[in-house]
Formats: C-alpha cells, structure tokens, sequence
C-alpha cells in the first residue's frame, strides 16, 4: 500500500511543474549549475526508486506469501555468504556511478574565478545589505511593506490578497544576463543564510568570515528566496528577490542606481 | 564480578520491592528503573508532542494566527531537545535496563546505584528546561543546535539551558557505562560476544557512541557559556574566534548522536523480526558488522550537516563519500531483515506491523539520506523542509515506532498480561497513516523551496502545510490509544512465560510478569534456548 502511494506521488511528481501550487519537485533553475544539481537530485531519486522497487518488491512479495495463515513451514536458514557478498558489492557499484557525476559538478559550484561583477552581501537580523564591488551601490533590502502589515499577528490581511507574500522586498538586486557574478557572502551579527532555489546557490553568511559563490543568470526574470539558517525572531521575514535584466538595461540601472547613491550608500556608511 | 554480585543478592532472595515512593526514588532494580525511565519517557514524548501541536496549527494556514515569531522558535527548539533528550534516548534505556539484564542472564545491572543517579537526573534536568519557559526572554530560541552567535542571544534561560544539558550528558554517560559494564561482565556463561541477542550488540555499539560524544557536547557548550559569562572567545568573531567551529564541533557529536538514536531501534527490530517469522535472524554476524561499521562511519561524517557553511572542496568531497559509505552497511541491515521474512512464516501481531513499518518508512528516510549526501543536491535541501522530512523519517516511524515495537512486544513480560490486540493494530494503522500524512508532503514543500524554522509562509506553501498539520494533529491524536492500551493491559490474559510462538532468548524463560529478582545463579544460555526448538 505504501509502495502504492509513493508511486502515485512520484507520477504527480512527474507531471507537475515547480512553479504551480502543491509543486513537488525542485525548480529546474536558470543557471547551467542549477540544471545540473536537479538532474543530480534526478539521478539520485531514480537510483532510489529502483531499490525501493526492488526491495520492497521482494518484502511485498514475502508479506503476502510467507505467512503462517497460508500454512507455510517455515525455512531454517541464517546465512548466506554469496547473497550477502552480492548485496555489499552492488550498493559500492552504484555509489560509484553515483559519485563521479556529483563530484564534477562540486568543482564547477567552487570555481568563482574571473568574475564580471561582485556584490558583498552581508546578513543583517532581519534584512540583507549588498554593496556592488566596482560600482559605487550600496543599499539594505528588506520585507516589502505589503507583507510587513499582513504578517503581524492576526493582522486581519489575507496573505493569498498579498502579492509575494513574505517573497517581496523593497529593493532587488539587479544583475546582468549571461555574466558570472560573484558574491561575497558574510553577516555582521549571526549566521544567516542567502538561498534563491532558482540560481541553487545557498551559502551561510558567517560573522568574521567572508564566503563566496557565483552564479551565470540565463534567462531574464524575478527570482525569489529566503534567509535559510535560523537567525532569530524574524528569520521568517528576510526574503531575497534578484532582477536578472538584460545587459544594457543592467547599465542603465547602474548609472541611476550613481546618481541615487548618496542617499542610500549615505544611510549605509 | 559477576560471582560478588551473584553472591550479594543471595541474601536478598525472598525481598519483593520496598514499600511506598522509597522503592522509586532509592530504586536499584533494573526493572523498577526500566519502568521510570520508559514513563519518563512517553510523558516527555507528550510534552514534546504538545509543543509539535504548537508548531503545525501555526503552520495550517499562511498568516500568523496563534503564537509570535519568538514563541514559534522556543517551540521548535525545545520540541527537538525534549523529543532527542528526552523521549527517545530515555525510552531505549529504559529498554536496555528492561531488557539486557534478562538477556544476558544477568540478576541486575552492574552498577544498581549509579543506575539509580543516571534515571533521577533526568526528571531535574527537565525541569530545569521546562523551567525556562517561564523565564524573561522566554525559553532557548536558537534551534537544538544551539548554534553561537545566535544561542548568545537567548534571555535568562540561557545558563539554563546549558546546565540542562550538562545534566543530560552526565546522565547518558552514567547510563552507557553502566550498560558496558553489565554486557562485558555478566553475560551467562556461555554466551560469548557473538552469540549476543541483537539488541545486547546494537546497544553495546550505541553505549560506546555516547562515552565518545556526549562530552564532546559538554565540552562546547561550556564553550559557549563561557563566551556569554566569562569573557572568553571561542565562537565571537569579535575576539579572534570561529562560529563554524561550534558546528563542526556540535556535529562531531550530533550525528554519532543520530546513530544512538538508530542502533537500538535496530536492535529491536532484529529481536522482532524472527519471532514473528518464527526463523532465525538472517545474517547475526554481518549484523553485528554493519552496526559497528555504522558506528565507526558516524565519526568521520559530521560535516555533511555544513556543506553550505563554506568548507574546502577536498573537505566537501572527503565527507560527501565517507557519507555515501554509510548506505552500504545500513543497505545491509535492511536487506538481513528482508532476507529472515523470506520463507518465514510470518503473522501479523502488533509489534510484527510496527517493525514492518520501520523497515519501509525507515529506508525512505535513508533514500532522503542518500540524496541529501550528494552535496550539490544538498545546498538546495539543506535547511528546508527535504531535510525535517528526512530525520522525521528516520526518527518517528524509524526510532519512536521501533520503540513503540518493542513496547508492545515486551509488555507481557513486564506485566504479565496480553494487551489488547485489536486496540493495537488500530493504534499502528492510525500511527502509520498520519505519520505519512504529516512527513511525507514535508518532501514536496522543501524542494518548492520552503525553509525550516519559519513560522508563516509564502502561499505557494499553503496547501501541503494544511495535509501535514492534519497529519499531525492525527498523528498526536492516535497517541492517546497507545496510552489507553498500556493502562488498559493491566485487566488482559494471562501471558505465558515465553509470550509469543516464535521467541527465543533468555528473557522469555522467565515467568511473566518478570519476577523482581531474576537470574540470581547464572543460567545456560544455549540449553534455555534450544529448549524452544
């Protein structure tokens, strides 16, 4: 009955899409690591259900066979020196096939070298900071206004007439399509968390130490994530949203983001 | 040894237990603490149950409704240290003091006072942790892994909280080597290390598990107390030192700490198995094998818990295979299992379909755990929902309903009577039905990309946190039935001696219920037994 339903589950797992509700599966992603991070969860869910198939075949096929009320005498055997040789050695074979796919894709997550831009991020109870690198942005991100009214206690706001619930903040961070953009994660109180599933980056901000990661956005869009290690009371409510625009806009919004600065890099220095 | 303790009890031969509350506060027997601590532990399982209550009817609906963020985080992080410290370690001791003493042959455990201190720190342990729900700051908030710099920010309860801890570790480390001692020198003569029941070696492995961590554990949380009080730096980036540190040293106990919570529940499970497949258990040797290779992996694996904390990729790579190893002696374990049902002559009596359920549910969590060892995989699971259906998997219907199997399959030797079979059977579908109403939608919400430890969310969310909340408040419900059949055995049949067809093993020799003094000259473990065939 169990097998049943797991099976069933997996079909609507099949045919849903990450975007709609009651989604099942994990987003596909807009990077080329993130394809192939879900196709290593994939991979590895397909190996799963092959031995469960099996296995629990086998246990299925005992439970309605081998039972006393079908008058079964029952065997006497304890051991057996070749079955359990063959059921180490074909666990060691597929961890192997298993393995060396995950493994080349760790070296690519690690690889931030040669980046077209960074940005710092830094980790805040409760909002994020980020700092462009090479252009002179600094700005603070938090919870949009909407969801700041509708989240308090009994607010008396429906969440689902609150676009984004809790997934929209004041000001984006806005990068360029097809550029590696590195970010320099770090926190200035405790461990925080930047995690967007759509780019399959998550990586702790960490006081004291500065982590790093990157990502190559391909298509244009609004992702949205969420601060991922506990960090306090509102560890709910640090949402992170990234514009990903195409190249010339990303300029454009530079040059504004420049005349702009002194009032936010201002407040921030 | 074993002949000093045999001869001491000589002289107590015709005692019965003390009268009024002295038999349990100055208790020695192994059975009256055996008993203290399986009560202690279901009333802890209903504390913590309650608080899980707190958590999924916050959790049914987006928007916030009942609790505050702050309140919200008191109750995951007190849910996890009452479930970890206080119903499930508790339960496989109370288990182990039951039960190894009658398997083994021996009249008690080996150290009865020591036995009696490990049990009463408990209940003062707890209280001091209940206590800190009532304090300014309210209860810890910073989750059960007590991460700094977070943990440094909890109230008053803080000190607390350590000290609950230290209590909790000394009285582990106490109740492990009790544990060792008793099966290295007090088995029946004859039976020597690999003639052990299963349960015996699983908790042998398990007792040796918590000598090697639990002071690993005390040893960083007064790290961290004396960071907050004494001026010191270990884990304040501010003063030279490192917050990862205090994760890889809490993980360097917490996931040893995972396989205490497993091994014994293995062990169980191994004990029921055969019985009801009326065949011996497949395999006792290679099981011992893959326990002791489980326990010797857990040591060199911790950092799977940090893949996103920002490590070296050799060190990611390095924990990332010794991780995936881990599956092959479990696989193991599981396939032993298949392998003693397989032309068996099975039946269905109540611990029979929970120790069923384990093997199934529990190799679903282990095929969570093999995804989440792939560390690319894991830096979108880690902290969401994926990993609370995970170790939900392997700890309720893995751990709580191995311990729930072994309740109901000892409890004739406890009391001396059948419990109600009907009752029990609907105990376990109600069980397993809402356990996987309430876990298994958890996958789906971690991969949409719901994060843990929140307490409102996005209304993508909604509808699969209302299933789970349903599941739950089910889940909880269907508890009150394993209560009524445990009061309720004390009016059923009269059990036999060896209680089920099937069984085999020493404990089964004695009369039901087990007398308060057994074992006081050293039986023959092999005659006893072939006396079954």
């Amino acid at each position: 009955m169990i097998r049943k339903v797991f099976l069933s589950l997996l079909v609507l797992g099949i045919c849903s899409t990450a975007k709609a509700e009651w989604a099942l599966n994990m987003p596909k992603g807009i990077t080329e690591l993130s394809l192939e991070t879900y196709n290593i969860h994939m991979m590895i869910f397909w190996w799963c259900v092959a031995i469960g198939v099996v296995v629990f075949g086998v246990m299925i096929v005992s439970l309605v066979k081998h039972r006393k009320s079908k008058g079964v005498k029952p065997a006497t055997f304890s051991h057996s020196t070749t079955a359990e040789v063959i059921w180490t050695t074909i666990p060691v074979v597929i961890l192997m096939l298993i393995a060396i796919p995950v493994a080349e894709t760790m070296v690519k997550l690690e690889d931030s070298r040669n980046p077209d831009i960074s940005i710092v991020v830094t980790g805040y109870q409760w909002k994020w900071h980020y700092k462009y690198q090479d252009e002179d942005i600094a700005f603070f991100s938090s919870l949009a206004r909407s969801s700041v009214e509708a989240r308090r206690k009994q607010s008396g706001v429906d969440p689902f007439a609150v676009d984004n619930y809790l997934l929209d903040v004041d000001r984006p961070v806005v990068v360029p399509l097809d550029a590696k953009v590195r970010l320099l994660i770090t926190s200035n109180d405790v461990v925080h968390s930047w995690w967007v599933p759509d780019l399959a980056i998550k990586k702790d901000a960490v006081p004291g130490i500065v982590n790093e990661t990157w990502f190559k956005a391909t298509e244009v869009g609004t992702y949205r994530g969420q601060c991922a290690e506990l960090c306090g009371k509102d560890h709910g409510y640090m949402p992170i949203v990234i514009e990903v625009i195409e190249p010339e806009a990303y300029q454009a919004w530079v040059d504004t983001r420049k005349e702009g600065a002194p009032r936010i890099a201002g407040a921030q220095q | 040894m074993s002949t000093t303790v045999a001869d001491l009890h000589e002289h107590h031969e015709d005692h019965g237990p003390a009268k009024g509350i002295g038999r349990w506060l100055f208790a020695t027997n192994h059975k009256d603490i055996g008993t203290m601590y399986l009560i202690f532990s279901l009333t802890m399982f209903f504390i913590g149950g309650a608080m899980a209550m707190v958590i999924r009817s916050e959790l049914a609906i987006p928007g916030l409704q009942f609790v505050h963020p702050e309140f919200f985080n008191s109750m995951t992080t007190m849910h996890a240290l009452i479930m970890v410290f206080g119903a499930v370690m508790p339960a496989f001791v109370g288990l182990a003091n039951w039960m190894i003493p009658l398997m083994i042959g021996a009249p008690d455990m080996a150290l009865p006072r020591m036995n009696n201190w490990s049990f009463w720190i408990l209940p003062v342990a707890f209280g001091i942790l209940l206590s800190t729900l009532f304090m300014p700051g309210g209860a810890p908030a910073g989750g059960w892994t007590m991460y700094p710099p977070l943990i440094l920010q909890t109230g008053d309860a803080f000190p607390f909280l350590i000290f609950s801890v230290h209590l909790m570790g000394i009285s582990s480390i106490m109740g492990a080597i009790n544990v060792i001692v008793t099966i290295i020198n007090m088995r029946a003569p004859d039976m020597s290390l690999l003639k052990m029941p299963m349960f015996v070696w699983t908790w042998l492995i398990t007792a040796y598990l918590l000598i090697a961590v639990m002071p690993v554990l005390a040893g960083a949380v007064t790290m961290l107390l004396t960071d907050q009080f004494f001026g010191t730096s270990f884990f304040l980036a501010a003063g030279g030192g490192d917050p990862v540190m205090f994760q890889h040293i809490f993980w360097f106990f917490g996931h040893p700490e995972v396989y205490i919570m497993i091994l014994p529940a293995f062990g169980v499970v191994s004990e029921i198995i055969p019985t009801f497949s009326r065949k011996p258990l497949f395999g006792h040797d290679s099981m011992v094998y893959a326990a002791s290779s489980i326990a010797f992996l857990s040591f060199i694996v911790w950092a799977h818990h940090m893949f996103t904390v920002g490590m070296p990729l050799t060190g990611q790579m390095f924990f990332m295979f010794a991780t995936m190893l881990i599956a092959v002696p479990t696989g193991v374990k599981i396939f032993n299992w298949v392998a003693t049902m397989w032309r068996g002559a099975m039946t269905f009596e109540t611990p029979m379909l929970f120790s069923l359920a384990f093997v199934f549910l529990f190799t679903i969590g282990g095929f969570s755990g093999l995804m989440l060892a792939a560390a690319p995989a894991d830096i979108q699971y880690h902290d969401t929902y994926f990993v609370v259906a995970h170790f939900h998997y392997v700890l309720v219907p893995g751990s709580v309903f191995a311990i729930m199997a072994g309740a109901y399959y000892w409890l004739p030797k406890w009391t001396g009577h059948m419990y109600n079979e009907t009752l029990g059977k609907l105990h376990f579908w109600a069980s397993t039905i809402f356990v996987n109403l309430t876990f298994f939608p958890m996958h789906f919400l971690g991969l949409a990309g719901m994060p843990r430890r929140i307490p409102d969310y996005s209304t993508q969310f909604a509808d699969f946190n209302t299933v789970a909340s349903i599941g739950a408040i089910g889940f909880g419900l269907s508890q009150l039935i394993f209560v009524w059949v445990i009061l309720s055995a004390w009016k059923g049949s009269k059990a036999t001696d060896r209680v089920w067809e099937g069984s085999h093993g020493l404990e089964w020799t004695v009369p039901s219920p087990a007398p308060y003094h057994t074992f006081e000259t050293p039986p023959k473990a092999r005659i006893a037994n072939e006396a079954f065939d």
